[in-house]
């Protein structure tokens, strides 16, 4: 390895963590495969995986005949670039189950991604799918210090959010014990955090500084919670953020990545070299590219990640196009795992806002806007992050006919768009009336969004 | 019977409330009276005045949302319990106010108030039975200076 730059060394002790909890432990050999051994197997996978496509799925089958594709095309893992993409349109066309592989009667779990537009994406696991995704959550838990013997207290949310039992299953395949507390209701968290005293946090990592700051509030110091180490995702976050929580808790915090087509949590997760993010590349094969040309990006460049799933039994994704826009590192790492490395998510593609981990487009604000009768559809998002949540204001311009004498009526007005934002995004937002002509015009695409969130690239 | 009253939508920040005044100025407009109703957010600004059609197209013109309303303005007694019998008269007859103001225009001992009705027509009525004196349009527009 002479002349190859490695990561220094794993994130110095600190906080409450001993250079012992820090050790560098692998859970899986496969997560240190030759890349000759890695890409045979992925190779015997991918094919497997076109090839079940092809057969049980017609919108594949469809897909793949328009390209003229056939499964035996297959033939090294180059011939990836000759598969057609899967979109999040081509799960919407497809719902709810659509896209499935296997019968319904082998289903074991059906999760959903949080809501795009009012209408969620559904995604299914088999048996054996929910154990891959288990031992895939505790690699990367395992690479961040997670232990037999530690108490973990998740506050994700549990439900069609696969946050929650994802990583739920993920810490009790490694053995640890949980507080399965979900998410809110926050100063309950923090007296679970005070009197259980749990060793390890998992939500998103701005509910974490809210439950730092609550915790302030009921007049506990963040720092004197037992609490050592965190795995945080679910939402793109900052290194000042993890630097700001770090020091608010006195813990290490590691970083996760997942999305609910391709698994959810578990896709990838940082070892305490903190270097970049292990994709799991025995199970996902991952490719990196420009999202206007649909070609590889140069080695290193930012991209948008677009992952193929090898071994998912209920719903295979060919060449799922993320939208999130990372980078990847080959570099060796010291830890001794070969999956390459994504970088943080630095942007999306498309205008897609994570508002307290959900997902929000634009357009819903649109929907919400034209449901509510008289409502012009003038409008702009401002996101900021003004403490530790992230705050939405939707400003709408009044049109004549919306305007009434009577407070009464543009109260309910106001409300009207409150509720029907909230209905079709899940999100609660501030609307603010302004006078026409108020907000900015654009004589091309309009400009609907101000995102005042500091989004650092790294 | 009833008055054509002008609202202007605002938004609560500084300056909102100064920049229709000062249209209308320009425009050689005097504003009979106003009220103004706000929140946190937002205010409204009721008006009356003279030429409203005139004033209207000036505050349109300058980029307001405004909305006309025909409001009721009526005497009232200027001494203890002038104000209490109006409103038992109204009550009795369970005519809903949406909002009222105080009108600075007098005559002889009576002091004035308006009154946005849902239904102004019916509250014309009742309060005319009920013997109390309404200030008509021309009586407001001549006799008041503007």
């Amino acid at each position: 390895m002479a002349g190859v730059r490695l990561a220094a060394r794993p994130v110095a002790p600190h906080g409450k963590l001993t250079a012992f909890d820090l050790e560098n432990r692998i859970l899986s050999p496969d997560e240190c495969l030759s890349r000759c051994e890695l890409e045979a197997l992925q190779l015997a996978r991918l094919r497997q995986t076109v090839a079940r496509a092809y057969e049980r799925v017609p919108h594949y089958r469809d897909c793949l005949r328009r390209h003229g594709v056939g499964p035996d095309d297959v033939r090294s893992l180059n011939d990836i670039a000759r598969l057609p993409f899967t979109t999040k349109d081509d799960l919407r066309d497809n719902y709810p189950l659509g896209m499935l592989a296997v019968p319904r009667e082998n289903l074991a779990r059906v999760h959903g991604s949080s809501g795009t537009t009012g209408k969620p994406t559904f995604v299914a696991y088999t048996r054996t799918d929910l154990d891959t995704w288990a031992r895939l959550c505790a690699r990367f838990l395992t690479a961040g210090c997670l232990r037999p013997g530690h108490l973990v207290h998740i506050a994700f949310g549990y439900g069609l959010f696969t946050g929650g039992f994802g990583l739920h299953a993920g810490v009790e395949h490694v053995g640890a014990a949980i507080v399965p507390a979900a998410s809110g209701n926050t100063p309950r968290q923090v007296t679970l955090l005070h009197d259980l005293g749990a060793d390890v946090l998992i939500c998103t990592p701005s509910y974490a500084v809210n439950i730092a700051e609550v915790a302030a509030a009921e007049g506990i110091e963040p720092s004197e919670l037992p609490l050592k180490f965190a795995h945080f995702g679910g939402e793109p976050w900052t290194e000042d953020m993890r630097a700001q929580i770090e020091q608010a808790f006195g813990i290490v915090a590691f970083d996760n990545y997942g999305l609910s087509e391709i698994i959810g949590p578990g896709v990838s997760g940082e070892c305490v070299y903190r270097c970049g993010m292990h994709i799991q590349e025995d199970h996902f094969l991952v490719e990196c590219v420009d999202p206007d040309t649909l070609e590889p990006v140069a080695e290193g460049d930012y991209g948008e990640l677009v992952f193929t799933t090898l071994t998912k039994e209920a719903m295979p994704i060919l060449r799922y196009r993320t939208r999130d826009i990372s980078r990847l590192d080959r570099s060796p790492c010291a830890c001794g795992r070969t999956g390459v490395r994504m970088s943080r998510v630095v942007g999306r593609t498309d205008d897609m806002l994570i508002i307290r981990g959900v997902n929000v487009f634009p357009s819903q604000i649109e929907e919400a806007l034209l449901r509510v009768e008289g409502t012009a559809p003038q409008y702009l998002i401002e996101v900021d992050r003004p403490g530790s949540l992230d705050e939405v204001t939707v400003r709408v311009e009044i049109r004549p006919q919306d305007f009434s004498d009577k407070m009464s009526q543009m109260q309910a007005l106001r409300d009207r768009i409150d509720r029907e934002i909230h209905s079709v995004t899940g999100v609660r937002v501030t609307v603010e009336l302004v006078e026409p002509l108020t907000l900015e015009r654009y004589a091309g695409k309009a400009r609907r969004v101000i995102d005042r969130r500091v989004t650092r690239l790294q | 019977m009833k008055i054509p009253q002008l609202s202007l939508f605002l938004e609560n920040r500084p300056g909102q409330l100064g920049h229709p005044c000062r249209e209308l100025a320009n425009a050689g407009i005097n504003i009979l009276t106003l009220s103004l109703a706000d929140t946190q957010q937002f205010g409204i600004l009721r008006l009356i005045v003279r030429d409203w059609k005139r004033a209207k197209e000036v505050l349109e013109g300058a980029g307001h949302v405004v909305n006309v309303t025909d409001v009721v303005a009526i005497e009232v007694p200027d001494r203890p319990g002038g104000m209490a019998e109006l409103m038992e008269a109204l009550e009795s007859a369970s005519i809903n106010i949406e909002y009222m103001y105080a009108f600075n225009y007098r005559r002889g001992n009576d002091a004035a108030v308006v009154i946005r009705f849902d239904d102004p027509d019916a509250a014309l009525a009742i309060l005319q039975k009920a013997g109390f004196k309404i200030v008509s349009s021309t009586e407001v527009f001549d006799n008041m200076a503007g």
